[in-house]
């Protein structure tokens, strides 16, 4: 690992990482509002998006980053469905909760 | 310098996400996350990620982030939720339990390990070549594939969002009836059936 004086050690951007990802699995199972969950969600993705950067750096290897871009990719189609299925729940049933949805259909 | 701009980075991403778990409105949630989004495009710019860094901000605070708010705007969700009633005994400490696990078992993988240094990818970072052309040129040769994929898989979310939106028959609250009284009192589950069929 090549230190100069004023660089900053991979692992830190991975622990940063780790949390960041704690964070979001942590809000995904306390929170039930079904909005906020993916929000979570998204705060998983970036974390994940940030360790791929740090290490695409660390080894020198362009591919992390371009993984890092079909994730922006994915996630952007994710949240294209996610949040049509959320609108059309929340449509025929307003202010339900993740406990209202055990059903898997409208 | 790269100390600083982390450390500082590192204080807005952390408290953007807990920001997001802990708001009570959903909109402080989303306004939250913004933050976070934001820290994250930042440390990518540190890291000499700058394409990456400007798709962080155009896609995720451009036109996820939005689409969140127009959700939450059109929905009337943005009251606040009551964030301490408990529907699952316990569910709460279980998962801030696993949370700590989960974070405490990465940190310690973190520690434990080192870094080979083995590369998935042939092509090597170049630090005098612009990053947009160095994963321009992978993504259209070695990643042609998934490249490929992934437009299918944006025509298949673009059709599959337009079927969910669409207005079906039956499925739309009474205009005549303020959506206040609608809030309240979430249809109960059993009725819903009988409207189906």
């Amino acid at each position: 690992m090549i230190v100069a004086a004023d660089t900053v050690a991979v692992d830190w951007y991975l622990a940063l990482g780790a949390l960041l990802f704690t964070v979001g699995a942590v809000g995904l199972l306390i929170r039930r509002n079904p909005l906020v969950m993916f929000m979570c969600v998204e705060l998983m993705l970036n974390a994940v998006n940030l360790t791929f950067v740090s290490l695409a750096r660390e080894l020198g290897d362009v591919g992390g980053q371009v993984v890092v871009f079909f994730v922006l990719v994915v996630a952007a189609a994710e949240v294209v469905v996610g949040l049509g299925i959320i609108v059309s729940i929340l449509r025929r049933r307003p202010g339900a909760t993740a406990d209202d949805m055990s059903l898997l259909r409208g | 310098m790269e100390a600083a701009v982390f450390a500082v980075c590192a204080v807005i991403v952390l408290s953007g996400a807990l920001g997001v778990v802990l708001s009570r409105n959903p909109v402080h949630s989303a306004l939250s996350l913004v933050g976070t989004l934001f820290g994250v495009a930042v440390l990518f710019i540190v890291q000499d990620a700058n394409f990456l860094a400007a798709v962080q901000v155009i896609v995720y605070a451009g036109a996820i982030v939005v689409l969140f708010l127009f959700v939450i705007m059109l929905l009337g969700v943005d009251r606040t939720d009551d964030i301490e009633t408990e529907p699952l005994v316990a569910q709460r400490p279980l998962a801030i339990l696993a949370g700590i696990a989960l974070g405490g078992g990465l940190i310690a993988v973190l520690v434990g390990s080192t870094i080979t240094g083995v590369r998935g990818s042939g092509a090597t970072l170049k630090a005098d070549t612009p990053d947009v052309e160095q994963i321009g040129r992978l993504l259209f040769t070695s990643y042609l594939f998934p490249f490929e994929i992934t437009s299918v898989l944006l025509v298949i979310a673009v059709v599959g969002a337009v079927l969910l939106a669409r207005a079906r028959p039956g499925d739309q609250i009474d205009e005549e009836e303020p959506v206040a009284e609608l809030r309240a009192e979430p249809a109960p589950l059993d009725e819903e059936e009988e409207v189906d069929a």
